[in-house]
């Protein structure tokens, strides 16, 4: 028996316990409330795109979570404390990359970098090693040729990369990011796609994006929640949003040179009956399911009434 | 190593960097610069006028007040100046998003603003050296008390820049009020004329404010003994002088953390502000 309550003790899964816990977040400036609501926990370790339309809160959120702005009303704890009481041992496990900076103009983008991830240092340990190196994060986000260059002199998706850059300089457990592909070419969107990989793969960082890119979204984050209304009204992955708000798919074929579109609730179940029927006749068959797209604007259309 | 002693430094190399970029762009310390200028042309002005009834001139009777007027208007107007313009640009919300980024800021900041304000000195006292001959006079003790009364007046000068900067709605009008407000008590300060000549009730005011003690501390440094029979009660009155400064130092060092503390914590409203600004203009 003794080696049964052993085991039962071993097998007990923990909860992990959630980096981010929001629940009843409300947000009002004045008569007008942004926030009336907002719940999600975010476990270690998760990707998390926070959608919304312009003006839903998605910037209210994400500041509260910073420590940067006090909700009016309801519980949030990130790394286990209340934002806006974290102490700076709280602060420098957090990054934070927010909309727009202009600042540090005279500064080479070297300099500032390095001078920055210096307040990390005391902060580094064994397992965590604080700052990471200048040179290595700089080429980490592609701005190797303009280490020596002023930060004003840079272009708006440079500039952007050193953004993100300042964002993760202190190896943060937790990472903030909004908005952070606006302004990126192509190649730069998708080199910050590996750069978020690669983070939440080897560093193990719980990154909390905001994006209008419903693409990137997709890419990168293990979990959607999208904000409209002041509330979450969606949260799970993209395919399972998709399912939640139409099981229906598209299934398009060709049988003797003529092309037919048909739209199901289930495809698996009417192709088998297709093939069943025609056989080798089928032709260009293609099942499309409510791309995250599709999914979003009917949400967002729902709630928005 | 302790966070907070740490962050400190890194503060103090901020600042050289930032007073070393101000020295690569001059565009940008123009302030500084016309104000430098501005009193050396005063000064070169006066150089051969005397005071009736004296074998001192004019310029040497204005340079020390000069320096003082200079050490109270270069700290507190970089200050102000520099808190309007960042904590619009996101300098401030970045240092908010760092370990005690604050204190390494306010430190950078203090510490590139008294560069600005004693580099200012400096240049006006050797231009003094070369137009008015009678600075030379001046002792080793003089020069101790240029110096002690210089830093005395950044400490009575930089904290209230920070309540001003910090209080401001719109830093800009914040400037263009301070500046308003500093030209009015330097008039009243015995500057640019001796105190005496005005009437009871505005020595008052002007002895309330740190201006006229800086002129005075100066002066006690830089004027043959014989010139303290144009000052107030014939005296240099140099513990008055501490005293006051001091107490305008404790003062600020008092209010302007818990100010500077509740700006900052109210900065990401007004970003926001301007983001969705910019955002309607992007959709319009």
């Amino acid at each position: 028996m003794g080696t049964a309550t052993t085991l039962d003790g071993d097998i007990t899964v923990m909860n992990a316990a959630s980096v981010i816990e929001a629940r009843g977040l409300c947000m009002s400036y004045g008569p007008q409330e942004v926030l009336r609501g907002v719940d999600f926990t975010v476990a270690p370790g998760e990707v998390i795109a926070l959608l919304g339309p312009n003006g839903a809160g998605k910037t209210t959120t994400v500041e509260i979570l910073e420590g940067f702005r006090a909700p009016s009303a309801g519980h949030v704890r990130v790394l286990g404390a209340e934002p806006v009481k974290g102490d700076e041992r709280w602060r420098a496990r957090l990054g934070v990359v927010l909309q727009s900076w202009r600042d540090h103009g005279r500064w080479t983008v070297h300099d500032l970098l390095d001078h920055l991830g210096r307040y990390y240092a005391p902060y580094s340990t064994p397992d965590r090693r604080r700052p990471t190196s200048t040179g290595e994060l700089i080429e980490a986000v592609g701005l190797t040729e303009h280490a020596g260059r002023r930060v004003n002199r840079l272009s708006g998706g440079q500039r952007r990369r050193l953004d993100v850059a300042i964002g993760i300089v202190g190896r943060p457990e937790v990472l903030f990011l909004d908005e952070p592909t606006a302004g990126f070419d192509p190649q730069a969107r998708r080199d910050f796609h590996d750069l978020v990989h690669r983070l939440s793969d080897l560093d193990d960082t719980t990154i909390l994006l905001t994006t209008h890119d419903l693409d990137e979204a997709e890419k990168l984050a293990d979990r959607i929640l999208i904000l409209a209304g002041g509330r979450i009204v969606a949260d799970g992955s993209a395919d399972k949003l998709s399912r939640e708000v139409s099981r229906d798919a598209q299934v398009r074929w060709s049988r003797a040179g003529e092309h037919f579109v048909h739209a199901t609730d289930d495809a698996t179940a009417f192709v088998r009956g297709l093939f069943q029927q025609h056989g080798d006749q089928i032709g260009d068959l293609e099942v499309r399911r409510a791309t995250l797209e599709d999914t979003y604007m009917a949400i967002v259309r729902k709630e928005e009434g | 190593m302790n966070p907070a002693v740490h962050a400190a430094r890194l503060g103090l190399s901020r600042g050289w960097i930032e007073f070393r970029h101000a020295l690569a762009n001059p565009q940008e310390i123009g302030f500084t610069l016309v104000t430098t200028f501005a009193f050396i042309a005063v000064i070169y002005f006066q150089r051969d006028a005397r005071i009736p009834g004296t074998d001192l001139s004019l310029a040497a009777a204005t340079m020390p007040g000069i320096l003082g007027l200079g050490v109270a208007f270069n700290s507190l107007m970089g200050v102000v100046g520099s808190l309007a313009v960042e904590r619009e640009d996101g300098t401030l919300l970045r240092a908010k998003a760092l370990p005690h980024g604050m204190l390494g800021y306010l430190v950078g900041r203090v510490t590139s603003v008294s560069l600005g304000a004693l580099g200012s000195l400096v240049v006006v006292v050797a231009a003094g050296l070369i137009l008015v001959p009678e600075l030379r006079a001046a002792g080793a003790g003089g020069w101790l008390t240029v110096f002690w009364v210089a830093l005395l007046g950044l400490a009575a000068t930089l904290p209230w820049g920070a309540v001003i900067g910090s209080l401001a709605t719109n830093p800009q009008t914040a400037a263009g009020l301070s500046m308003l407000v500093f030209g009015g008590l330097t008039s009243i300060s015995g500057i640019f004329y001796p105190i005496t000549a005005l009437a009871g009730w505005l020595q008052g005011v002007a002895q309330a404010f740190p201006i006229y003690w800086l002129g005075l501390g100066m002066r006690s440094a830089l004027l043959p003994d014989a010139a303290v029979a144009a000052e107030l009660g014939g005296s240099w009155r140099p513990l008055p002088t501490f005293g006051v400064l001091l107490a305008w130092t404790v003062a600020g060092l008092v209010l302007a953390p818990p100010i500077l503390r509740r700006m900052a914590r109210r900065e990401s409203g007004s970003l926001m502000q301007a983001r969705r600004d910019r955002a309607l203009q992007r959709i319009g």
